[in-house]
């Protein structure tokens, strides 16, 4: 790991003064991504200033219909909330399958948000759930928020907060994950919102990131089934092919993940 | 350069360390507490893995600075002088080392395990849950018996508390 200057954050607004100061900074939140990318030196930042420790964003709120979940929130957290696990238990399960316990104790929501790595989990529930990404300028929509591999809308030095998540009539997810990384090798995620309306995210799955699944929501509104997707058929092109799988045996996966995910949503 | 001042192993110590010093360095070069080992470079091996502030985490994914004012326990405080911890008892009882250099990860991550769980411990969890932790002999079916014998004196010992 080449030199750096550590620094511990103790609210939002001195976390982001650090951040403005330093010549190359870096958000630290679990670490679980960053500090392995430092250590093989492909990341070098001047500064890093760790969110673990700020008091005011961690925990987890349910409010009506709406779980917030704040952005230096461990996944362990998450997985064990007995709020979570009553009002969306999905995404408690989710939180429950990221990487190995010792990562799901560091690492976090907003960290994993802030990576959008492709093959992540969250991004999945964000997109399938109609999230909003909270941070310290503004509110952003999930469908505004991913913008690809490793990118999203956020500003250079601005802050994923919270996230919020409306609670969903049903929702269910399920992965394939590579035996190695427990990275997503495909992950659907399928939820019916209270109004009716049915939205399905898939990650691990396309060269773009986070993806909906049109085919897959058209024929769960016709008949929320798994076997309502035995006809459909995803389409290869766009879809990542490397070691692990061909585009083809991804695009397959797709489906019987989301055939899964509708079977463990009820 | 920082001043890190945390508690390790009921002790209270303050190191001087460079701002990239991992937790791991600073507990094997500084401490020469080095029964924690460095297994891989790329945070999926478990051999470092340590408690901070009772959580079983990777202490080659953690910066010195950040376990700067937390309680950490690392395999050379789980003994109470010569009385080994019963997790420690089952894997030399089950035969659940064969090289031992991911044994202190397994240890630390087995305690854990058992803690979360308590007496609902079966196999199919314990393989789950030691997903973090290589062993390159391929040793788990013993440290799986060993786990599972350890959570039961686990549970006598609590009682017996």
């Amino acid at each position: 790991m080449y030199e750096t200057n550590y620094h511990r954050a103790s609210s939002v607004a001195d976390a982001a003064a650090t951040f403005a100061k330093g010549a190359e900074s870096k958000f630290l939140a679990g670490g679980q991504t960053l500090l392995p990318v430092m250590k093989q030196r492909l990341a070098a930042p001047t500064d890093v200033i760790d969110l673990s420790k700020v008091q005011e964003m961690i925990g987890i709120e349910v409010s009506g219909d709406t779980v917030t979940i704040k952005g230096a929130t461990p996944h362990y957290d998450v997985a064990q909330s007995d709020a979570v696990q009553k009002a969306i238990p999905a995404l408690a399960n989710l939180a429950s399958m990221i990487g190995d316990p010792a990562v799901r104790y560091r690492g976090t929501i907003g960290g994993s948000l802030a990576n959008n790595d492709p093959a992540a989990d969250y991004p999945a529930a964000l997109l399938a759930l109609g999230a909003t990404v909270k941070t310290n300028k503004r509110s952003i929509t999930a469908e505004d928020f991913f913008k690809g591999l490793f990118t999203t809308a956020l500003e250079d030095g601005e802050i994923i907060t919270a996230v919020s998540f409306p609670v969903p009539a049903k929702a269910g997810y399920a992965k394939f994950p590579n035996p190695a990384s427990r990275f997503a090798l495909t992950g659907v995620f399928v939820a019916r919102t209270k109004a009716g309306d049915v939205r399905v995210a898939a990650t691990g799955a396309s060269q773009s990131g986070v993806m909906r699944v049109a085919p897959i929501e058209q024929a769960l509104k016709a008949n929320w089934a798994a076997s309502a997707l035995d006809s459909v058929t995803i389409p290869a092109s766009g879809l990542l092919a490397d070691i692990h799988g061909s585009a083809d045996y991804r695009a397959n996966l797709v489906k019987v993940m989301g055939q899964r995910a509708v079977t463990a949503a009820g | 350069m920082s001043t890190v001042k945390l508690t390790v192993n009921g002790k209270a110590v303050s190191v001087d360390v460079e701002d990239r010093t991992l937790l791991v360095h600073l507990l094997r070069e500084n401490l020469n507490l080095t029964g924690t080992h460095v297994g891989c470079d790329t945070s999926q091996c478990g051999a470092c893995v340590v408690h901070v502030d009772g959580r079983a985490v990777k202490s080659c994914t953690m910066l010195a600075g950040q376990a700067a004012g937390c309680n950490v326990t690392t395999i050379e405080g789980l003994a109470k002088g010569d009385e080994l911890h019963p997790m420690q008892a089952a894997f030399r009882d089950n035969h659940g080392l064969q090289c031992g250099y991911c044994t202190p990860g397994m240890i630390m991550s087995a305690v854990d395990i058992v803690h979360r769980h308590g007496g609902k411990l079966d196999e199919e969890t314990v393989r789950h849950e030691l997903e973090g932790n290589i062993c390159r002999c391929t040793g788990y079916h013993n440290i799986v018996k060993a786990v599972l014998d350890a959570a039961g004196r686990m549970k006598v010992a609590q009682a017996a508390e």
